[in-house]
């Protein structure tokens, strides 16, 4: 037979520690929500997955430039206007062939045709994704917001290197611009 | 499996005790705390959901009768997509789920009540609240949610209707009131079995529903994350989601489907469990490879985290995160075909009978393994490339839910009406339940593999003329899938209201501590623990 | 109830002509080696899939036939096998891994971009495509071509209903393609199942795909991601035509590049004005505003009628919103979009169909100094038109 006497306490006092882990744990997993934020951009980072590059300038070393004058890297330029960013946005020229190592420079036009101060955002992406990690830019207009005054055009500098060690296989790659209209966040 | 002592006895000597019964009137309803009355409003709850959704469903099918557009706008055809979606997997599948383990769990373990009474009061009433709210938004200016049940951002957060804030509270509370609820049944099943009822002798419905309660306290948290960032994306001028701000669109699909791929196993896991009580019952034969089934069951719930990405093949992932979720999801096809194998083999030399809970059983194991195929050709990435956002991939999750899930669902109604009604119900018409539910459901769901294969994306209330005439034939079936289900509302009044008395245990073959009870099982049961041997 | 149902299932028979497409069971096994390799898959798992669930349900069967207790079976107690259990987890898993090796030979195949000799660029707008030749100079929108009034149920419908547009995606034959795939609103999803491409189009993002056409044809595919309203009227024509044929095509939309161009220099007149003002209207505006002007309010304003369309002191503000859209709601921006002759034309024609009747135009000039200044301004030296020679609808 069961021991009847002190059941009860125990059962409560085992039930209360079975909710509070369970209270625990709907929370932890409520945190690792809002964690799994900054993780998926660490683990992009890392990976160079999903063609985010970084936000940062790259840090051109002269000691590192070593141009590897063998490969031809074609690099593409393309730009996207995101629905409602009606600035004119355009490469100066669609496409520039460096070779690894070597410093391209490149300007994208932005105009803004409204009659109202404006900000832009671009942002960037890259394919294909195992070359995310080795197209360096060393300045680009992306790092920062764009701000336009009515009808101001501008035009902003692109300055990238292509890393010595991207993948052999790889001898194109491309890099796209996306323009959002952020006046509203600011 | 366990036999028992005392119980009948112990039940009379309480009975006496609370000569005042239950409450009477609505206000019983309202602060009970009983588990099979909160059990008994969790099952109406979610049947009044079932025919809210199923009469959506009608409403596509009926646009989709024929190509052109006939009798709703895309707009609302989109609304109606996302809701019956919503609606039927939070308000019908999730709670009819909870009524079952709110009414069985206690019986089926010796234990008198569920641990924590009050709160699963709390529990049920949330949901008839963030029912209304969530149903509110199709009134409210701009509609309600129309962009999928899944509600991918930019789609819900940029351009989404104001009442997508609405929609984001209500499923807040249909989150609180699930996790609350898995909390109750895993402080239950842990700390209240009766004397001698070891985990490895519980009811596989117990170990289904305890593994289906940490998947959710696991995941539905993080459902709630993705909401949350929803909110703060559309209302505070973050960019969680938003490439502008920084954020990745692609963010919230995994995000999403982290809740969202558990969840769907969260919806079949208790499936198995009633499967596997009934099947052995009416086979008259004990389970074959209990041990397997739970490890089985531990296995699929812990695969299930690892698959997400699995609904995301065409988002651009990279070849390495795409081949990882391939085999990931490959995988689970093993314990799944366990224990399929492991149900065919209970039959297999038993005494079979088929009563509409067996019906209904043998159903659920031969479609559900259909849609079990369809997911293994799913989870080849290439091919999905071309199954991916089609009705194949409709057919598929009907495959598992409808003869899954909802079969699940009537064949455990039609098993524990008698104890939990006194009456049998008339096993004639709940044959006819059973043919043209089946009929239906098979007429509706079998044609969509068909033209998904052909080329027809989903969510779009007009189509190509080459699918035409499979879309007439799926729209018939699911007005007869429909219609049939008002018959299935009228056998349970029907049995509520009288039949032929069922005794304690009205089926020959069936196991458990519920069938030691009287029918209809008492106010109060297992007031004093059973020994369970 | 019962005749009704019957004469439309016939009459929807009917409509299909009752083609073998409109029975059309199986994936299409395309025309890339690709799109081959994923049939083939496909079949192979489908017949897999097959074999094992006739053996499992043929032992189900057997079983519901013979061990019935009415057949006086006897319930035999045997309820476990370790080995048993091993034998049918094991086999399973062998299955899967031997599954596994082709799919995952497929998989490296499609992510190897290299080498394409053409690029393309394809945006996914709420509700079309937009398709950019990258260093051609070559690039357009691709809107659907079906008529509102067979999607009305007013016309009957046509073979292609749906599937058609208005500029497809032209390819060459034989060359690898490479595809840039994104979005410039939400996220949308290009596919084509005869080439087995399906890409998500992510705003903000770029994805890559790639293809290689054997056989020249018309491919028909749709867009393969709820997009809002329209997702179902956002279909892809994909020609692939052989290299020389492609080569001339690229060549003649260079060439028409250039003519529209100087379209906006010319002298339009009214007539002129309206008549492509009303191809533009139904082709991009209807689908919100509806053929009739009368829009759907309060979502999808009415232009019959309406302060903006008709009030002389408003071209600017109707400028304005044609060009640059109103944020927050569902108008987007056409100045990317839209040429200035068509902008012109289309806001001519709002300010005259349906009865406005203003007598107003737009010429395309005026968009063009739109564009620099932001600011609307009738340009003083067009020409006028005479009272009696207003265009009326």
């Amino acid at each position: 037979m069961s021991d009847q006497v002190d059941e009860p306490q125990t059962v409560e006092r085992s039930t209360r520690r079975t909710v509070v882990r369970s209270i625990l744990v709907a929370c932890g997993m409520f945190a690792f929500g809002f964690a799994l934020v900054p993780l998926y951009n660490v683990f992009c980072k890392v990976t160079g997955l999903n063609g985010k590059t970084d936000p940062d300038p790259y840090l051109y070393k002269a000691t590192e430039a070593k141009v590897d004058s063998s490969r031809d890297i074609k690099v593409q330029f393309i730009a996207t206007k995101n629905a409602g960013m009606i600035w004119d946005f355009s490469p100066s020229t669609p496409q520039v062939t460096v070779h690894p190592g070597e410093p391209g420079l490149l300007t994208f036009v932005a105009k803004n045709p409204t009659d109202k101060r404006m900000i832009g955002q671009a942002i960037p992406s890259v394919t294909p994704f195992e070359a995310t990690n080795y197209l360096h830019k060393v300045e680009c207009f992306c790092f920062t917001t764009q701000t336009l005054e009515a009808g101001e055009e501008k035009v902003m500098p692109l300055r990238i290197i292509v890393d010595q060690d991207l993948p052999k296989h790889i001898k194109k790659l491309t890099l796209s611009y996306t323009l959002f209209d952020v006046t509203h966040m600011y | 499996m366990s036999t028992v002592t005392d119980s009948a006895e112990g039940t009379d000597v309480k009975a006496h005790e609370d000569h005042h019964g239950p409450a009477k009137g609505l206000m019983r309803w309202v602060l009970t705390t009983n588990h099979k009355d909160i059990g008994s409003m969790y099952l109406w709850f979610s049947f009044a959901m079932f025919l809210t959704g199923g009469a959506m469903a009608m409403i596509i099918r009926a646009e989709l009768f024929q190509p052109g557009l006939q009798i709703v706008e895309p707009a609302f055809f989109n609304q109606m997509t996302t809701m019956h979606g919503l609606i039927m997997v939070f308000g019908a599948v999730m709670p009819a789920f909870v009524g079952l383990a709110n009414w069985m769990i206690p019986m089926m373990i010796g234990a008198p009540d569920m641990a924590m009474p009050r709160m699963n009061n709390w529990s049920f009433w949330i949901l008839p609240f963030a029912a209304v709210m969530l149903i509110s938004t199709l009134f409210m200016e701009g509609g309600g949610p129309n962009f999928g049940w899944t509600f991918y951002a930019p789609l819900s957060t940029d351009y989404g209707p104001p009442s997508t804030t609405f929609f984001i509270f209500a499923i807040h509370m249909l989150g609180i009131s699930s996790i609350m609820g898995a909390i109750n049944i895993i402080a239950t099943i842990l700390n209240l079995r009766a004397p001698g009822m070891t985990m490895m002798k519980m009811p596989l419905f117990v170990w289904t529903w305890l593994i289906t309660a940490y998947l959710l306290i696991a995941v539905m948290p993080v459902l709630a994350g993705a909401v949350t960032m929803m909110l703060m994306d559309i209302h505070f001028g973050t960019s969680f989601f938003n490439a502008g701000g920084g954020g990745d669109p692609v963010l919230f699909q995994h995000i999403f489907w982290f809740f969202g791929h558990p969840e769907v196993y969260i919806m079949i896991l208790p499936s198995f469990g009633i499967v596997s009580a009934i099947i052995p019952a009416f086979a008259r034969k004990h389970l074959f490879g209990y041990t397997s089934m739970v490890y089985a069951t531990a296995s699929i719930a812990f695969l299930s985290f690892l698959v997400w990405a699995h609904h995301m093949f065409t988002v651009g992932m990279p070849l390495i995160g795409e081949l990882f979720f391939m085999y990931a999801t490959m995988l689970i096809a093993v314990p799944t075909g366990v224990k399929v194998f492991n149900w065919v083999t209970t039959m297999f030399r038993g005494s079979m009978t088929f009563e509409a809970p067996m019906l209904f059983s043998t159903a659920f194991v031969v479609l559900f393994t259909i849609g079990g195929f369809s997911g293994l050709m799913l989870s080849i990435a290439p091919a999905d490339f071309q199954y991916h956002d089609t009705y194949f991939v409709v057919a598929h999750f009907h495959y598992v839910l409808v003869p899954g899930a909802i079969f699940a669902i009537f064949a455990a109604t039609y098993y524990w009406l008698p104890k939990w009604t006194g009456h049998m119900y008339d096993e004639t018409l709940a044959k006819v339940h059973f043919w043209m539910s089946f009929i239906g459901m098979n007429l509706t769901f079998f044609p969509m593999h068909f033209v998904g294969l052909a080329g027809m994306p989903r969510r779009i209330p007009d189509y190509a003329l080459q699918f035409a005439n499979f879309n007439e034939i799926s729209s018939i079936g699911g007005f007869l899938f429909g219609t049939t289900q008002f018959l299935f509302l009228f056998i349970i009044i029907k049995c509520i209201r009288g039949g032929e008395k069922a005794p304690a245990k009205p089926w020959e073959g069936a196991e458990g501590l519920e069938w030691s009870v009287p029918s209809p099982a008492p106010y109060h049961t297992f007031t004093t623990p059973p020994d369970v041997k | 109830m019962q005749q009704a149902k019957f004469l439309s299932l016939l009459a929807g028979l009917a409509v299909t002509g009752g083609s073998r497409a409109a029975w059309e069971v199986n994936m299409t096994e395309g025309v890339t080696a690709v799109s081959r390799n994923i049939y083939g898959l496909h079949m192979t798992i489908m017949t897999i899939c097959a074999v094992i669930g006739l053996v499992v349900f043929g032992v189900m069967f057997y079983s519901i036939f013979k061990h019935r207790k009415s057949k006086g079976a006897v319930p035999q107690q045997f309820h476990e096998s370790t080995l048993v259990e091993i034998v049918w987890t094991s086999i399973p898993f062998l299955i899967l891994v031997l599954m596994a090796i082709p799919a995952t030979k497929t998989l490296v195949d499609i992510y190897n971009t290299d080498e394409a000799e053409v690029d393309i660029k394809i945006t996914g707008y709420q509700w079309k495509w937009q398709y950019e030749y990258l260093g051609e100079g070559v690039s357009f929108f691709s809107n659907l071509s079906t008529p509102t009034e067979q999607i009305q149920n007013v016309r009957n419908k046509n073979p292609n209903y749906l599937l058609e547009v208005d500029e497809p995606l032209v390819l060459p034959v034989g060359k690898k393609v490479r595809f840039l795939v994104t979005a410039a609103d939400v996220i949308h999803s290009w596919w084509v199942p005869a080439l087995a491409i399906k890409r998500d189009a992510i705003p903000g993002f770029i994805n890559e795909a790639w293809t290689n056409i054997d056989v020249p044809g018309t491919y028909r595919g749709q867009c393969a991601e709820l997009c809002g309203k329209n997702h179902a009227y956002m279909p892809i024509v994909v020609e692939a035509k052989s290299e020389e044929e492609f080569e001339q095509w690229l060549q003649d939309k260079k060439e028409q590049a250039s003519r529209e161009r100087e379209l906006t220099d010319k002298v339009w007149s009214m007539d002129e004005l309206m008549a492509r003002g009303e191809q533009v209207y139904n082709k991009v505006c209807a689908v919100c505003h509806q053929p009739n002007g009368a829009g759907m309010p309060p979502i999808f304003p009415a232009l019959k009628g309406s302060p903006m369309a008709t009030e002389a002191n408003q071209v600017g503000a109707h400028v304005d919103i044609v060009m640059n859209g109103k944020k927050g709601s569902a108008m987007q921006s056409f100045a990317g979009q839209l040429s200035e002759v068509d902008i012109a034309a289309v806001i001519t024609y709002e300010r005259n169909a349906w009865g406005n009747n203003t007598g107003e135009m737009v010429t395309p000039k005026e968009i063009v100094e739109y564009k620099k200044t932001g600011v609307y301004e009738e340009d003083p030296a067009r020409q006028t038109m005479p009272d009696n020679q207003q265009a009326s609808l």
